[in-house]
This record gives structure tokens, sequence and C-alpha cells, in this order.
């Protein structure tokens, strides 16, 4: 599905409801009224853009970093291209994992086409998670990284179109 | 487990939340009835976890390249220059996360926009001005989006 499925008012109310729903009793009563549109219409478009898959799901976002997970790595893998379908699915059911990419390699510069966010308490957890993935992986994987962040210089909520 | 000291309502909300939150004119009395307590229990609950940055939203999770185009790019940027082309890359409005890592590529940011042709104009032009070379890295397949994180 290409952007122009959506119109100008789908995509104001994705606009207007992934950057939170107002925590109130009647949430889309108040979008509805921020839009200028019925409550029913944005309840129905949502609906439909539900069904067709351009919103995965209407819930809360946790910030992972206030719920204790202080350490989060980036760990990012060579994997055997034909292995990958296999194996991407198991590394992304790991609890320890909260996203789970296949991605381009762009040789010489970048080897890695499988990226995991692992996170955990500490960093020794978030280790501890890689050599499980490590493992899972086995002779596929022809190497591995984890990359840490050591500072975050912006972080918007607000997801425009994703 | 947690940093906070979080009520047991609150635990529950956490999880519960993460799944989908009905889609009927009161959401919340409908999560309340699904955990057996007060429409105004779960608002404040929610309210709280908001202030307490436990939650950073509940809203529309909207699905990768479906309402438009992202990409995760990657720079390696001298050490001496590194703050002023971070702050270059987060003025971007289509910018949404900018992290610095400890790797040789040291810049890793998400850019997010309406289309694909202005997601690869947003990095040509970073391009550009840095006078460095931009690593575009795009989705090809997702094993695992942002599923939730169990608290229990």
């Amino acid at each position: 599905m290409t952007a122009s499925a959506l119109d100008a008012t789908d995509r104001a109310i994705v606009r207007a409801t992934q950057a939170g729903l107002p925590l109130c009793r009647e949430p889309y009563q108040v979008v509805a009224e921020q839009l200028g549109l019925a409550a029913t219409d944005v309840m129905e478009r949502m609906r439909r853009m539900l069904e067709r898959g351009v919103i995965r799901r209407i819930a809360a976002v946790p910030n992972h970093y206030a719920l204790g997970y202080t350490a989060n790595g980036m760990s990012v893998w060579d994997v055997e291209d034909a292995r990958l379908a296999e194996l991407g699915p198991a590394v992304g059911a790991l609890p320890s994992v909260s996203h789970c990419y296949r991605r381009p390699r762009r040789p010489p510069d970048w080897p890695y086409n499988l990226f995991a966010m692992v996170h955990g308490h500490s960093r020794d957890e978030v280790e501890a998670e890689v050599a499980r993935i490590a493992a899972l992986l086995g002779p596929a994987c022809r190497a591995h990284e984890v990359l840490y962040s050591t500072a975050i210089l912006k972080k918007t909520g607000l997801r425009l179109g994703g | 487990m947690t940093a906070l000291a979080l009520a047991p309502l609150e635990r529950r909300l956490v999880d519960e939340c993460q799944r989908d939150l009905p889609l009927e004119p009161r959401p919340f009395a409908a999560l309340a009835a699904r955990l057996g307590v007060e429409e105004e229990d779960v608002l404040e609950g929610l309210r709280r976890l908001s202030e307490l940055g436990v939650v950073s939203r509940v809203g529309a999770v909207v699905a990768p390249h479906r309402a438009g185009w992202s990409t995760l790019a990657a720079m390696q940027v001298p050490a001496e220059i590194l703050p002023a082309v971070a702050e270059f890359v987060s003025g971007f409005e289509e910018v949404n996360h900018n992290y610095e890592r400890e790797h040789r590529l040291n810049l890793w940011f998400v850019v997010t926009a309406p289309s694909a042709w202005r997601v690869d104009q947003v990095l040509r032009e970073i391009e550009y001005r840095t006078g460095l070379a931009v690593i575009d890295l795009p989705l090809v397949e997702a094993f695992r989006l942002d599923l939730g994180f169990p608290l229990s």
C-alpha cells in the first residue's frame, strides 16, 4: 500500500492519535472536536485503518528506561540470507528483544543484516542476552557487534507516517 | 524488578494497556471492566504512569511504511564536530530519534516522513551540508516490532 491510499482526513487522525489519546472518558470525542469531525467518523476511519494494517494497534507504549531497563544495546548480526526467514522470528520472540528487523547490508561499511534491540537492567544482563542470541543463531551467523548508546540526542514519541 | 514503586493496579495497567485498547466511545471504561475496577481508576492510573514517564503515550501504533516512509541512518562523524553535526541532524523535524553510539559509526538516527522521496531528500541534505556520508538502512522486514514488554 502506498502513502496515497490515505486521504488527508485519515492522516490528520493518525497524527492526532499516534501522539497519544487524551486520557479522558471519551477520547475519540475530544480528537473529533479538534479535527472538526464526528466521533463516529473518527472511530470508523480508525477501524478501517486497523483492518488494512495501517494502524497496528491502539495501545500504551511503555518507556523501557523508566521501567528499570536502563541498559539497552543495539545488537547487529551478519546472518546467512537463506536462514533469516527462520532465525529472525526466533530472535524476535526472545523476551529481552523489543525490536527485531531485517535491514540491508551496505558493504564494505556495514555487513550486518539483522538488528535486535536488547534490553536489560545492566550491561552484563544485555551481554548475557546477546550470548543467548549468538547461541541461537549458531554457525548461520558470521559476525556480530553490540552498539551501546552513549547519549540520547533526540527522542520524540511522535512518529508521523511510521 | 522496576526502578519505580508502582501500585499493583498500575503494573496491571502497563501490562494490559500494551494490548489492544478497544475502539469504542469509552475505551477506558472497557479496560476498567476487563480489570474489574472503575473507569476513573484506570484514567488516574494512566495519568500517573504518563507523568512518571513509564508510559510514553497511549495511542495508535502505526505500521512501518504503510502511512509513510522511514529509515535508520548511520554516520561516522569526527569527535570534534560531533556536537555540531548531531545538533544539525536533530534540527530536522523528520528526525525523531538521534543517538550517539560507541562505534566507528557513532551517530544513529531515524528519519520519518510522509514519503520516501522526502526521507531521501533529508539524507541528501545532511550529506551535502556536513560533507559526510550517510548510510541508509531502511527496514526490509520486521520480525518483532514493539509488541509490548511484560512487567511481570
